[in-house]
């Protein structure tokens, strides 16, 4: 169950003296089950990829398959006759609800998208969508709030209002989560948190990865996360991927990424620096326990 | 510059008598000076800040900014003159439709003559480098632009001190490091006096002074290298310290004699060096 994206191309306001190429002629292969992190400064694409995969954003051209299901046929109105019939915007509705079966995305600073009176009827709303029986939703909400650790019992009354910002952006993804997608992409789910809700929430998202097999892609601003956590990185710039790999690979590239308007964590400058002064590190060394282990080897004889 | 005594606070929706946001909060803050105000989300960090600014009043004791009382009211715009504010989303700060309009808003409502504003606006715009956009609509600009507009909206108003909740936290590396680099400024250069609000350790190895705040108190206070060579209590309320001062640490547990208070790449750099 992968995700084809070939000859991906949106331009907005096309054919207008505002025209903004956003996305050029991207092609990428994402295997089920990767843990991928895509990095880029702002308006180099990256949310604008992530809607089309979504569904919420209809490609210029080129396509999205995901598990062989073409995610982005079928999405337009034939805008150039002037009706519409029944028949027409009830199938576009049905063929988005399967591409948000299988696409669940989580936007940033998702808590604001909360609306419901009670945290379990918010966490419900997709899958009753979904025309899912009663039992059903009750037994997704309850084990989508189990995985992002929050307690069925005593919260599911609740307004989801009176949580910290930490917790509301838990249900918001456990919104998601009970859509039980098979990609799940979060934009910048960490921005905001303290170091703490940062770490928990990572290793929550780390722990569905693992348990579930789900397909994750978080987009980050965070280098040090994504050395942290993710296992293949996708680098934007301008539209485009210019970097795709491991981020042991990607963060060696430390002017590229500088020259792009991004950094490296802080332990890949330490380590280039070692390295000028005559330390013979390797440079595939990212965080702060391998270059504990690399230090150490040479400093304790 | 900012002075608190037995500061507490208490929101005004709190149904407990005794759950206070805030605790006897004794603080100091002197003309010129660069503090760093860190702790996790709901330690009480960014209420304080919305206290030195007279956006909250405190529920007893007192704060005092450049000698004005926030509590009286009649002094408040005087107050907020002095002490500008700067928050974490650069969308929700921006009211007007081109730049330099949105500079002038401030000393507009100062009733300024329109030269004296005209002037303040383009010193302000310079002072944070973003003269060239002046006549364009902020919707075009970057996060960390938008942010640097918002810098120079409180500058046109002549502040002793600026402080900043969390002006980073949505912005991508390279915005951040204009941000971070503009507030360095501001305080070296013009020796304006800066409280920054942040959760990036990195960017507060520059302070005079950091703040570690928890359950509504301040529970650590001292220079960075004081605070970040607790590497252990800092972790335990939930906060982090640089990289390479966490990789200090764990080298000095392994028997390695290096000095826990390197904070930066250079600082290791050197330390490693000598050992070798």
């Amino acid at each position: 169950m992968s995700i084809n994206i070939v000859n991906l191309t949106h331009i907005y306001d096309k054919n207008t003296p505002n025209e903004t190429v956003a996305i050029d002629n991207i092609n990428l292969e994402i295997n089920t089950g990767e843990f991928i992190g895509l990095i880029g400064h702002t308006g180099s694409g990256k949310s604008t990829l992530i809607q089309q995969m979504n569904g919420l954003l209809k490609p210029t051209d080129g396509e999205i398959v995901v598990s062989g299901y073409n995610i982005t046929d079928g999405l337009e109105i034939k805008s150039k006759r002037k009706k519409v019939t029944k028949q027409e915007i009830k199938e576009r509705k049905r063929r988005l609800l399967e591409v948000r079966k299988r696409v669940g995305l989580v936007f940033q600073y998702p808590e604001y998208q909360l609306f419901e009176e009670t945290i379990e009827k918010d966490i419900a709303f997709g899958p009753i969508n979904l025309g899912l029986d009663n039992e059903t939703v009750r037994i997704r909400v309850k084990s989508a709030m189990e995985t992002v650790g929050l307690d069925y019992e005593t919260l599911k009354d609740r307004s989801p209002f009176d949580l910290s910002g930490g917790q509301k952006r838990r249900v918001a993804i456990a919104g998601v989560l009970a859509m039980k997608p098979e990609v799940l992409i979060l934009d910048e789910p960490t921005a905001g948190l303290d170091p703490k809700g940062r770490d928990e929430i990572l290793f929550q998202i780390k722990q569905l990865h693992e348990k579930e097999k789900m397909t994750v892609i978080i987009v980050s601003h965070s280098m040090e996360d994504m050395a942290k956590i993710s296992e293949r990185l996708i680098v934007m710039n301008k539209g485009a991927v210019v970097l795709d790999g491991h981020p042991k690979m990607v963060f060696q590239h430390i002017d590229l990424l500088e020259e792009i308007g991004l950094a490296v964590p802080q332990i890949s400058y330490l380590i280039r620096a070692l390295n000028q002064k005559g330390f013979n590190l390797s440079n595939d060394i990212i965080t702060a326990s391998e270059a504990k282990e690399a230090l150490s080897k040479i400093l304790i004889k | 510059m900012i002075k608190t005594n037995n500061l507490y606070f208490r929101y005004s929706d709190e149904k407990e008598e005794d759950k206070y946001a805030l605790k006897n909060i004794n603080l100091h803050i002197n003309d010129g000076e660069f503090v760093v105000i860190i702790g996790h989300n709901g330690s009480g960090k960014s209420t304080l800040s919305k206290l030195f600014n007279g956006i909250f009043y405190p529920t007893s004791g007192k704060i005092y900014i450049d000698g004005l009382d926030t509590s009286d009211e009649e002094l408040i715009w005087e107050i907020r003159k002095r002490a500008g504010m700067v928050f974490q989303n650069p969308d929700n700060q921006l009211v007007a439709t081109i730049v330099e309009e949105d500079v002038a808003f401030g000393p507009e409502n100062l009733g300024l003559p329109s030269e004296v504003i005209r002037q303040r606006v383009d010193e302000a715009l310079e002072s944070v480098k973003m003269g060239e956009f002046k006549r364009k609509p902020p919707h075009h600009l970057s996060g960390g632009q938008k942010q640097r507009v918002a810098i120079a909206g409180i500058l046109a108003m002549k502040p002793k001190c600026i402080i900043f909740d969390e002006p980073t936290a949505m912005l991508d590396p390279s915005g951040r490091k204009e941000v971070i680099q503009t507030i360095q400024n501001l305080n070296k250069v013009d020796k304006m006096t800066v409280v920054h609000v942040t959760h990036y350790m990195d960017e507060a190895v520059n302070a005079d002074r950091i703040i570690v705040m928890d359950g509504g108190q301040i529970v650590l206070e001292g220079t960075p290298k004081e605070v970040f060579s607790q590497v252990e209590t800092i972790q335990r309320l939930g906060l982090d310290v640089p990289q390479v001062t966490l990789l200090s640490h764990e080298l000095k547990k392994s028997g390695i004699e290096v000095s826990t208070e390197n904070l930066t790449v250079d600082e290791l750099v050197e330390n490693l060096c000598q050992l070798i």
